[in-house]
Parts: structure tokens; sequence; C-alpha cells
């Protein structure tokens, strides 16, 4: 089992820096997701644990032992893959089985090992049949058995479900959940998907042109996101992001389209900043009709005309135009209330989850 | 839905055919039986004209990449499948199928188009038609001498194995061919450790094509799966060592750097780039070479330009056309990418110079030989007048005082 450890890690080509300084821990037998937009450094991040990128600077740590100059080899690190062709002619057995016939290990050890991976996969039974008898899902399931029967100290998952289909990528979610759990390996995992990383991750890694963003809980990212840029890129629809004044007497935050007082925890962030700007965050679900709530501490108005809806099942996200802002609105609404485009609404706004960040550094105020 | 051709030459005129349907809901008689091995995705043929194509049933954005791949793999000029095209938007303005049950759901799902590699046969067809030993290692030593020409390219292909490789007869030889990139990215440097890695998965994949062959009884018995995908890491490394590894010998052992030089070139390797240093205070030299594959600068002219030249000519177009891009992306004040250089090149200077030339002038010599000329002359030309005459005045005073001269006199 094994810790990770970057320590003011650096990755360049050339002149690039694709990797700026990554300061990160993985603990031993965590779920750890790398995630962020194309092109923010994730995957340097996963193959400079896999040894497939050499480090430019800075020490990475497995368990004990700084392996910058360790070959991929000798990392005792599994990669799994997008996807894994199955052969034919070979049983379940076999299919799984293979990797360590390579290795010249003796065959009682390989009988061994493959019964647990198979007990571990919940495939005992389906040991001696052929991939042509198994179901999608079961198939997945086989090629996680070659990873895992090798028992690796750390798995390394590149964007594993990427090719599959909707259905079956949800399935194998929670199957690759519940494996990491019941084998207790430090995973981590790499995807460009949002609610992949906040459904997976015991602990989420945002990632943004080569640095981190933010490290944290699925929960702790999503209420309290440090930066602008976490707290669009998680949850969804994106949290919608306003401009607005702050009065002189530090105690009301306005803007064309809205006014509201700050509740106490932001009472003392927002005094500091009197006469200027602040960027007001709030989520879609936070945003909602009078008579769809009960929220006790405090709201206040807005207003807008519906320009989109669309339908999630028992409510719907809408798009408002509201007078004064640039960006549309994003709020929920009760599916039965069935809002048409160019319908005017009042929504009230949830003053007790607003998020609030520094227009310039972008990044989260103190709360108190 | 959205057709995307890489070539004229491969109009499909047929709309009729069932772009929008998941490969799999395809009536059976719309494909044409061919040889092939194992794939993990829906792959199915069809003809059209006098050619055949693959159609691979893949997510949008794993084809788009494939396809991408594909396309830099046949610029670069390696051995791979040609890219012919790219199906999207699959659920979007397509006829409604009257009749159709369980209507597979194609959001985000898309079709790439490869030419099948005529006269190409995957391993499982070469195998089970009774393969001989010494067939076996000739198909290992094409698979491992196309790593090596992906890796020397700066490609990590994350998936080497018989199954996503044809195999095509070469002069009583066997050449391997690319026909999978869905993992594969090009890299600007392919570290040792991401290229160790590569062989590595090419090492598991091998042995596991080869026993699942055993498995269903196709492989001779005397053969071992194991020994012979560790072959195939021993044939890799031997060809690796031979084509990168650097070599020290005394001044008067000269005759060593041809040797290397000869042997490179029996690999069926050119140099593009050979560094001597010397240490030891010159008693000794260290060569280090840069290969390429055999006609590299003709395959890579035709690539950019469709020109078609000799190797020594496009040697010579393509450096010119490397100054003209440095000045251009000079200029520009950022990196003008190479396609954009060769078109502006081509349409600019290679072609504005050859028209120049007067027809009754050129007394058989090629368009490409005479650009060299021009370039030639205008290189002494330059030297004399102490300044860069520049490729107009060079073409201007190439026909007067080379071509005319040649043309009065009867030299051709």
């Amino acid at each position: 089992m094994a810790s990770i450890k970057f320590n003011n890690v650096v990755k360049s080509y050339g002149d690039v820096n694709i990797i700026k300084g990554l300061d990160l821990d993985i603990l031993d037998k965590e779920f750890m997701v790398l995630v962020g937009p194309s092109g923010c450094g994730k995957s340097t991040t996963l193959r400079m644990i896999a040894g497939l990128e050499e480090i430019t600077s800075g020490e990475l740590s497995i368990g004990d032992r700084v392996v910058n100059a360790v070959h991929p080899k000798d990392r005792d690190v599994a990669m799994v893959f997008q996807s894994y062709a199955l052969y034919p002619h070979m049983t379940v057995r076999e299919n799984i089985a293979f990797g360590l016939k390579l290795r010249k290990m003796p065959k009682e050890d390989i009988d061994r090992l493959v019964n647990e991976a198979a007990e571990t996969l919940g495939m005992a039974h389906l040991l001696d049949r052929k991939p042509k008898a198994l179901s999608g899902g079961q198939r997945q399931r086989v090629a996680l058995g070659r990873a895992i029967v090798r028992k690796p100290s750390v798995f390394l998952f590149d964007e594993p479900l990427s090719n599959l289909d909707a259905e079956l990528r949800v399935q194998m979610r929670a199957e690759i959940g519940k494996l990491q759990k019941r084998l207790g390996i430090t995973s981590v995992y790499v995807t460009h998907d949002q609610v992949e990383a906040m459904t997976m991750g015991d602990r989420i890694a945002v990632l943004h042109d080569g640095e981190l963003r933010q490290v944290g809980s699925p929960l702790e990212l999503y209420d309290t996101p440090a930066n602008i840029f976490v707290a669009q890129f998680i949850g969804t629809p994106n949290m919608n992001m306003i401009e607005m004044n702050v009065s002189d007497d530090g105690k009301t935050l306005s803007c064309d389209a809205v006014s509201l007082e700050a509740s106490a925890e932001w009472q003392a962030a927002v005094s500091e900043k009197k006469g200027s700007k602040i960027m007001v965050g709030i989520r879609p679900e936070h945003i909602r009709g009078d008579d769809e709530h009960e929220w006790t501490d405090g709201t206040a108005k807005i207003s807008g005309v519906v320009d989109i809806v669309e339908t999630l099942g028992h409510e719907v996200v809408v798009y408002l135009i509201v007078k004064g802002l640039e960006e549309k609105v994003i709020a929920k609404m009760d599916a039965h209330k069935s809002p048409k485009p160019g319908d005017e609404v009042v929504m009230d706004i949830h003053l007790g989850k607003l998020h609030m960040f520094d227009p310039e550094t972008e990044n989260r105020l103190a709360t108190a | 839905m959205k057709f995307q051709l890489a070539s004229p030459s491969h109009y499909f005129t047929d709309l009729s055919l069932p772009w929008s349907l998941h490969l799999s809901q395809w009536d059976e008689t719309k494909f044409v039986p061919v040889a092939r091995g194992i794939h993990r995705n829906v792959v199915k043929f069809i003809s059209n004209g006098a050619k055949v194509y693959a159609l691979k049933e893949l997510r949008e954005h794993v084809a788009e990449h494939e396809y991408k791949m594909l396309r830099e793999l046949e610029e670069r000029g390696l051995p791979v499948v040609e890219a012919v095209g790219l199906i999207t938007k699959r659920d979007e303005d397509v006829p409604f199928r009257e009749g159709l049950t369980g209507q597979i759901d194609m959001c985000e799902r898309a079709l790439l188009i490869t030419e099948f590699l005529e006269g190409s046969l995957p391993y499982r067809v070469i195998i089970e038609r009774g393969v001989k030993e010494y067939q076996l290692n000739m198909m290992l030593d094409a698979l491992a001498d196309l790593l090596v020409k992906l890796h020397l390219a700066g490609f990590y292909w994350g998936d080497t194995s018989l199954s996503n490789a044809l195999f095509r007869r070469d002069a009583g030889q066997m050449a391997a061919y690319l026909v999978d990139a869905e993992t594969g990215e090009f890299f600007d440097y392919l570290s040792d450790g991401r290229r160790e890695y590569d062989l590595d998965l090419a090492h598991t994949n091998i042995a596991g094509d080869l026993m699942d062959l055993q498995a269903a009884g196709l492989l001779p018995e005397e053969m071992d799966p194991v020994d012979l995908a560790d072959s195939l890491v021993d044939r890799y490394n031997t060809l690796w060592h031979e084509l990168t590894r650097d070599e020290t010998f005394a001044p008067e052992e000269q005759y060593l750097l041809e040797s290397r030089i000869r042997r490179l070139n029996k690999l069926g390797y050119d140099i593009e780039e050979m560094e001597i240093t010397t240490m030891d205070e010159g008693r000794k030299a260290r060569m280090q070479v840069k290969v390429v594959e055999p006609w590299h600068s003709r395959k890579r002219m035709q690539a950019l330009t469709g020109l078609s030249v000799q190797e020594n000519q496009a040697r010579r177009l393509l450096s010119d056309l490397h100054q003209y891009r440095a000045r251009l992306s000079e200029s520009a004040g950022m990196e003008v990418p190479e396609v954009v250089a060769a078109y502006r090149w081509l349409t600019e200077v290679y072609q504005p110079t050859i028209e120049k030339v007067p027809d009754e002038m050129r007394g058989g010599l090629d368009d490409a030989e005479m650009f060299h000329e021009i370039l030639e002359h205008r290189w002494y030309s330059s030297e004399s007048a102490g300044r860069d005459i520049g490729i107009d005045e060079a073409a201007h005073s190439y026909v007067e005082k080379v071509l005319k001269p040649r043309h009065n006199h009867g030299i051709f």
C-alpha cells in the first residue's frame, strides 16, 4: 500500500511549463480524482506517477521512495486503460491470468491469484466462460481483473470509461468505486467529466493551466469552492456569477438586477470591500420561486423572462434574461409549473448560500 | 449528419446507406466479406466503386482523435491505413426509420472510415492458413520495425498488438501497417519511460494474441507464445540500439563510421543528421546519428505540397520551404503551421518561379530540377553580389545567364 506525494513538481516541454510546481499529497488507500478541462495537465500528472513522463524538477514519492528516476516497471503501479481486448478463444480465467503467465509465475500462484481476483470481482462462477457469453459489464470486470490480479500498490486510471456508452459508463463507475474500497489500493483517476469526479472520488484535485486550483472532498469543492474557476467547473448547471457593487457602508450588495444584504458569515469580508466590487456566485438550485422553498435565513428577489427551458424530470432548469445582466441567470423550477419561453417570473435568491469572490484575484473571500 | 472526407478521390455518393444507424443494425447485405482480425469495436467492410472500406463504430471524441492521428501518421509517411473520412452528428437531421426495433441512441457516436489496404492480411488469417516459424518471425520483425519507426517519429502507440496491425508482403519480406490509432499520441520528445512502456504493452498484447490462437488450436504446437512475445522485445531492442546508439572510435578507425552507415542502410534506414564530436583531446570521436526511413524527404514533400519529386530534389525543396517558413513566422511574430507555410511556399514561391521560365527554354528539365538550379544560381549570384538577390531576380538572371546561352548553343 502506498501514499503518493508531489513536492513542488514541475514538468516542462522546452520553455512551456505544463505542470507548474505541483504540491499534492494522495493518502494511502485513497481514491483521488484528477479533474480539469482539456490541457489542464491532469493526464501528464498521472503519467508522471506511472513514470511515462520525466519530471523536470521537484520530487515525486510513492510510499517512502522518491521515484523520479525509477523505471515504470519498478514502480509497482498498474495503469487501467480505456478498453482492453478480450481474447475470444480464452476463458475468463485465461483472460485474467495471461499477464502472470507471461511473467513466468508458477501455475499454483497464478491459480491462487486468479481465484482471489475473481472472488473480489464476484466472477468466480464465470471463470470457465468465454467472453462471448458475458454481458458488457462483465467483460469490463474481466478487464479490471487483469489489473488487480497483479496486486499493485497503486492503480492509475486514465479516462477508463470514456469509450463506453452512457449506461455502461454509469454501471462501471459504481463498479470501480466499490472495487477500490474493497481492495483498499491507492487509486488515481483522471477524468474531464466533473460528474464522474463528484461521484467517484474520496477527494478531488481540480487542475487548470497546470496549477492545482483546489483539492478536497466532493462536498467541500461544491460548498466552498476556493476560486471562481472551481466554483464554475464543479456543479451542473454552472454557478451564476454576478458582479455587484458594495455600498459605502459595506452592508449592501447591488447591481442593476438585484440588491441584497450579505448574511452574517460574509459581513466582515463584504465590509472590507466598501465602495468596490465583489463577484457573487449563486448556484441554480439556490434561485427558486417563493412557493418552492422553506428558506428562513433570508432571500432577495430577482425577476426575468424565461428564455430556455431544460427538463430534468421532476424539475426544470430555466435560463432567464434579466435586465441589467449580460449573462443569462440559471435557476431551477418545479417541472409542474411548466414554464415556457417568454414567461415573466420572479424568483427568490437564497442568501444563506451565496459565494463571494475577489474580482481581481478570483479567490474566495474569507468567511467569519 | 456530417460527412467529413479526407480526399475527393474517396468521394462517397451513396447517401442511401443507413449511416445514421449503428453498424450492428445495418442490413448484412450492405457489407462485403473481407479477411479480418479481432476488434474491440464493431468493424464492417463495404465496397464503393473499385475500393473496399472499413467502417468502425466509435464514440465521437475517440473517432475524431483516431482520424487525426491516422492522417498525421500518413502525412509523415509512416506505414498506416489511409483515413478516408469521419461521420458525426448521426442523430441530427436524419430520416426516421419505420419498423426498426431497439434503435441505439446515436448521440455522440461516429463512424471512422479507412481504406482497406489492398493485398494485406490480418495475422489471424495468415496463421490460420498454416504458418511456418520463419513466417511468424517475419511478422514479428515487421511489427518490431513498425514500432521502431513510430517511436523514431515521436509516436506513442499505446496498444501495439498483432490485432492492431495489417501485414503485407514486401519483396520477399513482410511489412506491417498500423490500423488502430485510438490510443496513439504524438510527442515532441518520446521519453524512454514512455517508449519502454509502449514496448511492454506490445509484449503483453502479443502474448495475449498468440495465447488466444493457441487456445483455438491454431498455433503450431512447437511454438510458445511467451517465447515469441519475448522475441519481439529482443528484436525491437536490437533494432533500436543499432539505430540510436552513440559510437565512439579513434580517428584512425574512420572505416567504423562507414560500416555503421552501411549497416543502417541495410536495415532500410537513411541518416538524416550526423554529429561527430571529438573527445579526449582529439584522441577519440563520438558519432551520433539521427535516422529516418528511406524516402523520408520525398514522402514529406509530397504530403506537404503534393509535389512528386526525387529524394535529393525533395531535400533541397524542403530546405527552401523551411527557410521560407522561418521568415514567415518571424514576420508574423508567431509560429506559422507547416501546412500553411507549405501552401504559401507552393503558390507564392515555387509555382511563380517556375512560371518565369519560358517553355522553350526548359530543355527537358523537370520543374523540381529547374527550381533546384535556380536556387543554386541564387546562391552563387548572391555570394558574388555580397547580398541576397532574392528568388525573383535569381529566376530572371538564371533565364538570361544560364538557360539562354544553353539554348543558343543547343546544350541540354
